[in-house]
């Protein structure tokens, strides 16, 4: 029956719905200081260093800078808008999270409980969805802002986002061709089998497309034109200060924690554990254990994906806005049909037991 | 136009080849580049905690000095006023008064003596103009201050330590300086 | 009521006030995010209908992509209330509000007919929304239709490409 009310369903999805929120909002703010970090040793540098022990808690010191920074909404600006942007940014960056399958399952007081939030058989379009809602928090923002340089850096963000939206669908139906699922969770069971079945294997050209999209959709360098500060000095957050300038920043922290979980589950298995039986494993030391274990290996998938992304952003430069362009539509989305063609016709020939 | 030099080079643009059309050559070059960086020692050095060691010929703050019995060495002469080339020295002679002995070396002292650190180009001039003995260059830099008079160190900012009194904070003020004279 | 329902009154009234407030509001950039409440609301209906591939793909085209162009636009030609042309004809008003309340008379007449007779719409149970019996369909017995529409979209495509190489 749709919607019928179990109480203790409902509590066991609040308190992993509480978890993820909470861990996708630490994450992101030790990313900030991660970037630090990485950007620093990158350079030969040794980055923030004072608060704390090498420098541990100077993602708390930014936030309380943060929130004791003035507020400041400017005049002839619309008020709703201008609040209203930020918080769209921050809840789309958080609204991923639902449908990743963060680790099979955990058995307490008689229950299995999965470690998903949502298991909906349209998973990764869900994922797309909220993807595409991101574009509002950005352009709302930037028109709210009242100032030619926000607006110009929001209409940047939300066509670049648009483009490469395509590219990155049609490469994802290379993969979702191979797996024949939408569901995130089914797609990362089924590359639990051995360590080549995961997707990565099979669709190299397709991780590809969809890592250069995700890119782009996270607003990073080297696709960062809406922030290009030499251009259009802050981009879309021009005019943000205190608080709300820090839910753009921590979205983009988010959004990029949230599109490395997802390329993990597509691309990287998910949670499995290369080279080992994990249903074998389970046996021997129990649920609870595999899951911890699943978990934190997720997590640390994720985390390499993070540090692709800074490790990306602190040695290119950025591309020129034809040069986005050219690239989303005239290479990206080509190649990405292509991938599908080969796909396709690989498919074909396999169920045909390579005949023609 | 005729070239003025045979060193021009024409800068060739060809169009890109497929390979560096790909622009995944190159970047996973310089990621690598970026990557190797990681593993490099650093040539930061933790400043408070840890300081350059100065040169010995380092030039710094100044500071007047005093004999073994702790008595000043200044005459206020004006030699060193006279070489500073950036005159940053004022000073003002008086007279030395019976028992005063002790504080003054000799008949004439400086009652006034300032030099203005804003204005000091720490040449050292003035440490080889003084025919007393009197005037050193350290090895420490003026801290920073929020005004201009602060900047103006008098004699009781630039006189060293007694050696009879605090005979410690008299070798620490002089430094390597000291040892080598 | 049960819960399906009061999300159905809910999602009914939000998507008809946002309807409502597209027309009324004065800033078009404030109708185009009514509009796109409108069009999460029908999600939401279609997700109540056990459609959710429907649902989802509401979002990402009409709500995510179409919405954002509009959008684009709008900001980029920075509407407002001086540069729309002023109203004079007082009679235009009254003929255009006759003539709207007398269509939506037809229709609710011509609904209230037809309600009559077809079952309402099958809650809970449906299972034709869901991507696989979608995708079945779509292959299978509406083949034709659906490359004819495909056909229809290269050729808007192809005409958008021409369009803007003549400028160039």
């Amino acid at each position: 029956m749709l919607l019928s009310i179990d109480s203790f369903l409902i509590l066991e999805k609040l308190v992993l719905i509480v978890v993820v929120v909470m861990s996708s909002l630490v994450i992101a703010m030790y990313a900030t200081y991660a970037e630090r970090k990485v950007a620093a040793v990158m350079q030969d540098r040794r980055g923030p260093n004072r608060a704390g022990p090498s420098g541990i808690f100077q993602p708390l010191a930014d936030g309380l800078k943060l929130f004791f920074k003035e507020e400041i909404i400017p005049d002839f600006s619309s008020k709703f808008l201008f609040i209203l942007g930020p918080c769209l940014a921050m809840l789309t960056a958080m609204m991923t999270g639902a449908v990743i399958p963060w680790g099979n399952k955990i058995h307490f007081f008689d229950r299995d409980i999965p470690l998903q939030i949502a298991d909906i058989n349209i998973g990764i379009l869900y994922v797309f969805g909220v993807v595409s809602m991101g574009v509002y928090g950005i352009m709302i923002g930037s028109w709210a802002s009242n100032n030619k340089f926000s607006l110009m850096g929001g209409l940047r963000a939300a066509s670049q986002i648009i483009s490469y939206e395509l590219a990155m669908g049609i490469a994802l139906i290379a993969l979702l061709m191979t797996s024949g699922t939408l569901s995130l969770k089914e797609i990362v069971e089924q590359q639990q089998a051995h360590w080549y079945s995961w997707n990565i294997i099979k669709q190299p050209l397709g991780f590809l497309i969809f890592l250069i999209c995700a890119f782009a959709e996270c607003n990073r360098t080297p696709f960062d034109l809406a922030e290009a500060e030499n251009e259009l000095i802050g981009g879309y957050h021009t005019e943000y200060s205190s608080m709300k300038l820090g839910f753009y920043l921590f979205a983009e922290y988010i959004n990029m924690f949230l599109s490395g979980s997802v390329m993990v589950s597509l691309f990287f298995g998910g949670y499995d554990i290369p080279f080992v039986n994990d249903a074998a494993l389970a046996d021997n030391i129990g649920v609870n254990w595999i899951a911890l274990i699943h978990t934190a290996l997720f997590f640390f998938k994720a985390a390499c994906f993070l540090f692709l992304f800074m490790w990306v952003r602190w040695t290119i430069p950025r591309f020129r806005y034809d040069q986005l362009m050219n690239l989303g539509w005239k290479i990206l989305i080509p190649l990405a049909l292509l991938n599908m063609l080969v796909t396709g016709a690989v498919i074909l020939f396999q169920q045909n037991n390579w005949h023609f | 136009m005729q070239a003025l030099t045979n060193r021009a080079k024409a800068v060739e643009r060809k169009p890109m080849s497929l390979l560096e059309r790909a622009y995944l050559p190159a970047i996973f070059k310089g990621m690598s580049i970026t990557f190797g960086h990681m593993f490099k020692k650093k040539p930061t050095i933790n400043y408070p905690e840890v300081t350059r060691p100065f040169s010995p010929v380092f030039r710094g703050l100044h500071i007047l000095n005093r004999d073994e019995e702790g008595r000043e060495n200044c005459t206020a002469c004006g030699l060193c006023a006279v070489a500073c080339p950036a005159e940053a020295i004022t000073m003002e002679g008086a007279e030395r008064k019976a028992g005063e002995e002790h504080l003054y070396r000799e008949e004439k002292y400086a009652a006034k003596y300032e030099i203005n650190m804003l204005r000091c180009i720490f040449c050292g001039l003035c440490e080889e103009a003084c025919p007393k003995d009197a005037i050193y260059l350290s090895e420490t830099f003026a801290p920073a201050n929020f005004q201009r008079k602060g900047f103006i160190y008098g004699k009781e900012d630039l006189l060293i330590p007694n050696p009879v009194t605090e005979p410690e904070a008299f070798a620490k003020a002089k430094g390597e300086r000291g040892k080598n004279k | 009521m049960s819960i399906v329902e009061i999300l159905f009154w809910f999602l009914s009234i939000l998507a008809l006030g946002g309807a409502a407030m597209v027309v009324a509001s004065k800033s078009p950039v404030h109708s185009i995010l009514y509009l796109i409440l409108t069009f999460f609301a029908i999600s939401g209906h279609y997700i109540l209908l056990n459609a959710q591939f429907l649902a989802i793909v509401n979002v990402i085209v009409y709500a995510g992509a179409i919405m954002v162009l509009f959008l684009f636009v709008v900001m980029l030609m920075n509407l407002n209330a001086d540069s729309e042309p002023q109203q004079k004809n007082k009679w235009l008003l009254y003929i255009g509000g006759i003539a709207g309340g007398s269509l939506l008379l037809v229709i609710v007449a011509a609904l209230k007919q037809t309600a009559a007779t077809t079952q309402l719409v099958q809650m809970n149970n449906g299972d034709a929304g869901l991507i696989k019996n979608l995708g079945m369909v779509l292959f299978t017995e509406y083949v034709f239709p659906f490359e004819i529409s495909s056909v229809l979209f290269l050729s808007a495509m192809i005409g958008a490409v021409v369009i803007s190489k003549k400028e160039a």
